[in-house]
């Protein structure tokens, strides 16, 4: 039975496809005086590729006159009739006088539509690559450079502005926004970065102690764990993950809301768009990238024990006060200390991003990714920065 | 496939069966326990101009929606050129997209394409052409809805409201479609924009054979171009029939849309 059906079906598309065949057909025919072209079928935009092979494949006549014979069409569309009033064209630029014959009523109102609108000759598109174009590109980025930098200032400035305006006018530091931004960076980040690095703690130990266990110093498992984790993966990574996480957010959120004219609208009832939209969420990421890089730095510690007890039998209380011994305070501090400057690094980048986005769906996108591979690059420069400056003070 | 007819007029007073290009039956669309629709019946036919009129919220767009296959519906039958949409497999169902053209409200044009490629969109996707005609097809195209040439390469962002509804029109008619879903075409358009578009769409049925399917509010449209108009109330279609039919049609908000201070201050 299903096999009949399909068979009843399979002959039906035979038979559509069957119609279909009914192809335009394009033929010469004539003498030395006057030919005739005779155009056939459909010339319909459904057979363009057809009908481009057979106008390419045209013997043009050269004779004084040419009979366009349009009698034998059976469908005409804005396609069709273009390529005709191109055939016409061609045919009277070598010299030839067109008789246009048997031209039906319905299809000469949309001949002489097409006729009216001639586009100009056709130019293939070109992309010269020239010194002079990477040049230009070179300008446009150095420009663009100039103006990140001067957004970048003008949002640090209005918030120190605002900041320190809070003792006359509370209100402009919008505690409900800067917590309601608080609770999607941070509350809603805690396990993800919890998780990742409890994750990272624990390899850097496995690695770690397979290494260290061939020299009789698995011991020394406890200190690489807690320097590493406290000094620089901890922040690092948890920056890196915010940097994805809100960064992408804030530009997307930001991107979109000057594309729909939202971000005009906050101009027009008399807002700064900085005090509304931007400090409220560098003021939140700033708070939050410390707590997140201490729990982060807690969830490895206590990846890196777990291991330690598993894998290289250090029961956690050696663990424990091993760890007392080889990290202090100034070690965690080192951590926590850079968070805030990679927090203001991560949310100036994506609120610049943000706003730079123009009307189209591919800029928003285009502008996103820039912004979180920027924030990452900077948090690493940042790192290395610190790297440096904690050295040379001796820390 | 445009096929005119001989007589464009002859159209709107015949009443065969053949001559319908969009069959809706039954048709009843809901969100969650509300009903939009319910039992609607819709005919539309061959090169007509149809308008469609309502209140806000009366699903004037979610019944588009459902005829295009954007939204649900939960039953009823959808016809279009002799296909039924429900059983229509996927080929049938791109053969008969093929050949109807949609202009959204909101013009809905790709923002990261300029308006050329935009037209060129359904030509690249569709069919098989040379680079060469694609572009002058759709320079042809844009100077067929009224823009100038110099709106080719511009982006969708660039260009005025009235601009985009335009540059979306001649997306629409890439395939010289036979059937074309307007979306309230004029409003947000000035009234000489808007008279204008309502000419374009006239021509166009002229010379392009379309049928117009016409979801507005704009009375000027209603009276100059619509050939019937179709009342949505009530979950379906209340009445179809020509202007003057429906202002004798005896229904609270259609006396006060046909014969309102609005409508009758036009004269």
């Amino acid at each position: 039975m299903a096999f009949g059906m399909a068979g009843k079906r399979r002959r039906k598309t035979v038979m559509t496809i069957h119609a279909a065949q009914d192809l335009p057909r394009l033929s010469v025919s004539g003498d030395a005086q006057t030919s005739r072209v005779v155009a056939e079928g459909p010339w319909t935009i459904f057979h363009s590729e057809v009908l481009e092979a057979a106008l390419a494949d045209l013997a043009m006549p050269h004779t004084a006159k040419v009979i366009l014979d349009l009698s034998r069409l059976n469908g005409l569309d804005t396609a069709g009739a273009w390529l005709l009033h191109r055939l016409q064209a061609e045919l009277e630029f070598h010299g030839s006088r067109v008789v246009v014959t048997g031209l039906e009523g319905s299809y000469r109102a949309l001949l002489t539509e097409v006729e009216q609108h001639h586009p100009p000759e056709w130019v293939p598109e070109r992309h010269p690559l020239s010194l002079v174009r990477v040049l230009e590109m070179t300008g446009r980025q150095v420009v663009e450079i100039c103006k990140d930098a001067v957004a970048v200032l003008h949002i640090v400035g209005s918030m120190v502005t605002v900041l320190s305006g809070v003792f006359v006018r509370p209100r402009c530091l919008r505690l409900k926004s800067v917590a309601n931004q608080f609770d999607r960076s941070c509350i809603g980040a805690v396990p993800i970065v919890m998780l990742m690095s409890f994750l990272i703690g624990a390899i850097i130990s496995q690695q770690g102690g397979f290494y260290l266990k061939q020299f009789g110093a698995d011991i020394y498992v406890v200190d690489l764990a807690g320097v590493l984790v406290l000094r620089e993966i901890g922040v690092i990574l948890t920056a890196i993950m915010v940097a994805g996480r809100s960064g992408s957010a804030f530009t997307a959120e930001l991107g979109s809301m000057k594309m729909r004219e939202e971000i005009d609208a906050l101009h027009v009832i008399g807002l700064h768009v900085t005090e509304v939209l931007v400090i409220p969420r560098l003021l939140a990421l700033i708070l939050a990238l410390p707590v997140l890089t201490f729990l982060s730095d807690l969830a490895a510690l206590f990846g890196a024990g777990l291991v330690s007890w598993l894998y290289l039998d250090i029961p956690p209380r050696v663990f424990i006060d091993l760890m007392q011994v080889a990290v202090s305070t100034d070690t965690l501090l080192v951590g926590l200390v850079k968070a805030p400057f990679m927090a203001l690094i991560i949310g100036l980048v994506a609120c610049v991003e943000g706003m730079k986005v123009s009307g189209s769906a591919e800029s928003l996108g285009r502008h996103t990714t820039l912004s979180v591979v920027k924030a990452i690059f900077m948090v690493i420069v940042v790192d290395g920065l610190f790297a440096i400056f904690f050295s040379s003070i001796g820390i | 496939m445009a096929n005119p007819l001989n007589d464009p007029l002859t159209h709107a007073q015949s009443r065969s069966d053949d001559d319908v290009i969009l069959r809706a039956r039954g048709v009843t669309v809901g969100f969650g326990p509300v009903l939009v629709l319910k039992d609607l019946d819709l005919d539309v036919r061959k090169r007509e101009i149809l308008g469609f009129v309502g209140g806000s919220g009366t699903g004037k767009s979610v019944l588009m929606r459902a005829i295009l296959g954007l939204t649900p519906r939960r039953a009823g039958d959808i016809e279009v050129f002799g296909v039924n949409l429900r059983d229509a497999g996927p080929e049938e169902r791109l053969a008969v997209e093929r050949r109807w053209g949609v202009l959204f409200q909101q013009g809905a044009l790709f923002s990261s394409l300029n308006v050329r490629q935009n037209i060129q969109v359904p030509m690249r996707e569709h069919m098989r052409m040379s680079e060469r005609l694609m572009d002058e097809l759709a320079l042809l195209k844009l100077e067929m809805v009224g823009l100038p040439r110099s709106a080719a390469e511009k982006f969708p962002s660039e260009l005025s409201g009235g601009m985009i509804k335009r540059a979306s029109l001649a997306r629409s008619l890439a395939l010289d479609p036979e059937l074309v879903f307007l979306d309230e075409p004029t409003a947000g358009l000035d009234p000489i924009g808007a008279a204008s578009f309502d000419a374009l769409i006239l021509k166009l049925r002229e010379t392009l054979g379309l049928t117009v399917y016409m979801v507005t509010h704009d009375l000027d449209s209603l009276h100059s171009i619509c050939d019937r108009v179709a009342v949505l109330g009530e979950k379906k279609v209340l009445r179809t029939g020509t202007i003057e039919e429906l202002m004798r049609f005896d229904n609270a908000w259609v006396q006060s849309y046909f014969n309102g201070e609005r409508a009758l201050r036009r004269v």
